[in-house]
């Protein structure tokens, strides 16, 4: 049914319509709308049978699911930021186990300084961790996305984080169509685990495992995924056959064919790149998009593919990899080595700044040109920088950095923009 | 597309505002967008929120910066931030309060501007009248909706009823209707002048 809701609430349908069995559950902004409203949904008796589970930590939450999702029952959680460190151990444990549970990572940036606002460090910190990461672009595909996620999961029996970026899409009322129960019963069968703790067939799950064979079971989860890359997009075409709609996949193209210049970029960001691509195409631009859906798998050759006819391309994304440059950027840089394209970073957006249509019109241009520095740091006040170094220089009791950028700028409370 | 940006306090229902004229838009078959500023959620603090119309599917994430309209919650904000920031020449401009824009200092503002696009409205006393509760955001949409015929009063109403229930969906569609008249009155008497 077409609506128009909120984020958080669209998803928290999508959820109930995937017949979760335990959701585990720890307030965090900006995931905690969706929670909350699944908590309403089960105290109302509209999602059975389901347990709620309150718990003390995000530790507690993944190692609640883990558990639960060891017993047979399909496990839901949905974290940010810190809360998202905070479960880091269990995090790697699920993935280790092969424990198909869906979070959703309502995307936030990682302190210090303490920020609430969107960015993508959180679950880029875990693209190690053995979990698969789909990237929404908007809130119909966050719905969509879900739907697959649980498919997908517990076909492979590896767990997946649904990202979605915090408040720019959890926190926006758009227009969602919210599939039927029976879409979602077609498309989704009853979960049938690989492995269950069952007190009348007694097994053990997190067995210690030595030299001798850790590398396979480390090496099974990289096959799992790699598997993955290949049924991502085959459930993508079930889900359009099912629910009549383009959504999912491992990445998504427009106006590629003729670009010379591709800017690629994961998430609710991709909407400005587009319109910002339209009106540079009307100028006589030659600019496409490539849009990366699934960041874990990383789609290496589907990557190289879409980039091949290019000159160059220009990665913007939402995380910093501290003393390197970029995350998606690296991924894409091993997807294109050997080609001679020509590729630029653009890190923007960090810790929730607006990412304004008239900063990508002039980064674009640049990039066209190839004017641009490996790595750019769109709309970074190079004054406040600037000011710090030379406080850090003139002074060796110079202050705590963010405090003193504050205090440059004027700013008595954060504000957004 | 047609962009609004609201300026409230927290607990005036900013951000409740902007998501039931999304919902209103919807409900005549158009695309809206609505999103909050998100910034510190204190009651009493600066927030803004905003939303977008459009016939076809809206995919800017970017706040709005040269919006096509301003609904003002609480016009002690006019002291603490530039709420005009970015407003186009030809914008619409819908303020709370039971002054005219002269006797609250706005005098030369409002000179340089199109009265048939200009309006003030007493949304916090329609708040208390019709609802008991000091709060501008519904009469102020359903006066945006009179200033601007972006939205139907029907619409709003709609919208209402989505958002609450029993007695204060009728207060508020109460509040919304006397405000909406309000407004259209308001409009008369400046094309008449």
């Amino acid at each position: 049914m077409l609506k128009q809701t909120e984020g958080s609430k669209a998803v928290a349908e999508a959820i109930a319509l995937c017949r979760p069995e335990v959701i585990c559950a720890y307030p965090i902004s900006p995931q905690t709308h969706i929670v909350e409203a699944l908590g309403e949904m089960v105290k109302a008796g509209e999602l059975t049978p389901c347990e709620f589970i309150n718990v003390e930590s995000e530790f507690a939450a993944m190692s609640v699911a883990i558990g639960s999702s060891a017993a047979g029952a399909r496990s839901y959680t949905a974290t940010a930021s810190q809360g998202l460190l905070f479960m880091v151990e269990a995090v790697y444990n699920a993935a280790g186990l092969g424990l198909p549970i869906v979070m959703t990572v309502a995307n936030r940036a990682i302190g210090a300084p303490i920020n609430i606002w969107n960015d993508h460090s959180d679950s880029l910190s875990q693209r190690d961790s053995g979990w698969m990461q789909l990237f929404a672009e908007t809130n119909q595909e966050a719905v969509d996305l879900h739907i697959q996620a649980f498919r997908l999961a517990e076909e492979l029996s590896m767990p997946i984080m649904v990202c979605m970026d915090g408040f720019i899409l959890t926190h926006a009322f758009e227009r969602v169509d919210i599939p039927s129960q029976e879409q979602v019963d077609a498309y989704l069968p009853p979960f049938e685990p690989r492995q269950v703790l069952d007190p009348a067939e007694p097994i053990s799950i997190g067995a210690m495992v030595g030299p001798e064979a850790f590398m396979e079971v480390k090496y099974l989860a990289h096959a799992k995924q790699m598997q993955a890359l290949e049924r991502i997009p085959q459930l993508a075409d079930e889900f359009k056959q099912i629910f009549g709609r383009d959504s999912g996949g491992l990445i998504r193209t427009y106006h590629i064919e003729d670009a010379e210049t591709v800017v690629i970029a994961m998430g609710s960001v991709l909407g400005t790149i587009k319109d910002v691509v339209d009106e540079m195409r009307a100028e006589g631009h030659k600019i496409g998009v490539l849009g990366i859906i699934s960041f874990r798998p990383f789609p290496l050759e589907l990557v190289r593919a879409a980039l091949i006819k290019s000159r160059r391309f220009i990665v913007l994304e939402k995380s910093l990899a501290v003393g390197m440059g970029g995350i998606v950027a690296t991924n894409v840089r091993m997807a294109v080595s050997g080609t001679g394209l020509k590729g630029f970073t653009a890190i923007a957006g960090l810790g929730g700044r607006a990412i304004p249509k008239s900063s990508l019109h002039k980064l674009f241009r640049q990039a066209e040109k190839e004017e641009l520095e490996p790595v750019t740091f769109v709309d970074l006040d190079w004054d406040a920088v600037n000011k710090q170094l030379e406080r850090e220089k003139q002074t060796r009791r110079s202050g705590p950095i963010a405090e003193n950028i504050l205090h440059d700028k004027g700013i008595v409370s954060a504000k957004f923009g | 597309m047609f962009q609004i940006r609201i300026h409230g306090r927290g607990g005036q229902g900013v951000v409740t505002a902007t998501e039931m004229l999304s919902v209103a838009a919807f409900e005549e078959g158009r695309h809206a967008q609505a999103f909050p500023s998100f910034g510190s959620e204190r009651t009493g603090a600066p927030v803004v929120a905003f939303c977008r119309i459009d016939d076809k599917e809206i995919r800017l994430r970017e706040p709005i910066m040269e919006p096509d309209a301003l609904i003002i919650q609480d016009p002690t904000l006019l002291h603490q931030i530039d709420v005009f920031a970015g407003l186009k020449p030809d914008g619409y401009v819908l303020l709370n309060t039971h002054h005219t824009f002269e006797t609250i200092g706005l005098g030369d503002f409002v000179k340089e501007r199109d009265h048939k696009r200009l309006c003030t409205l007493p949304a916090t006393q329609l708040g208390l009248k019709h609802v008991g509760r000091p709060i501008p955001n519904v009469p102020l949409i359903a006066g945006f909706a009179a200033l601007s015929d972006m939205i139907q009063l029907e619409s709003v109403i709609k919208a209402i009823n989505e958002k609450f229930s029993g007695k204060v969906a009728e207060g508020n569609i109460a509040a919304a209707t006397e405000a909406y008249a309000l407004v259209k009155e308001q409009m008369k008497e400046h094309s008449h002048a």
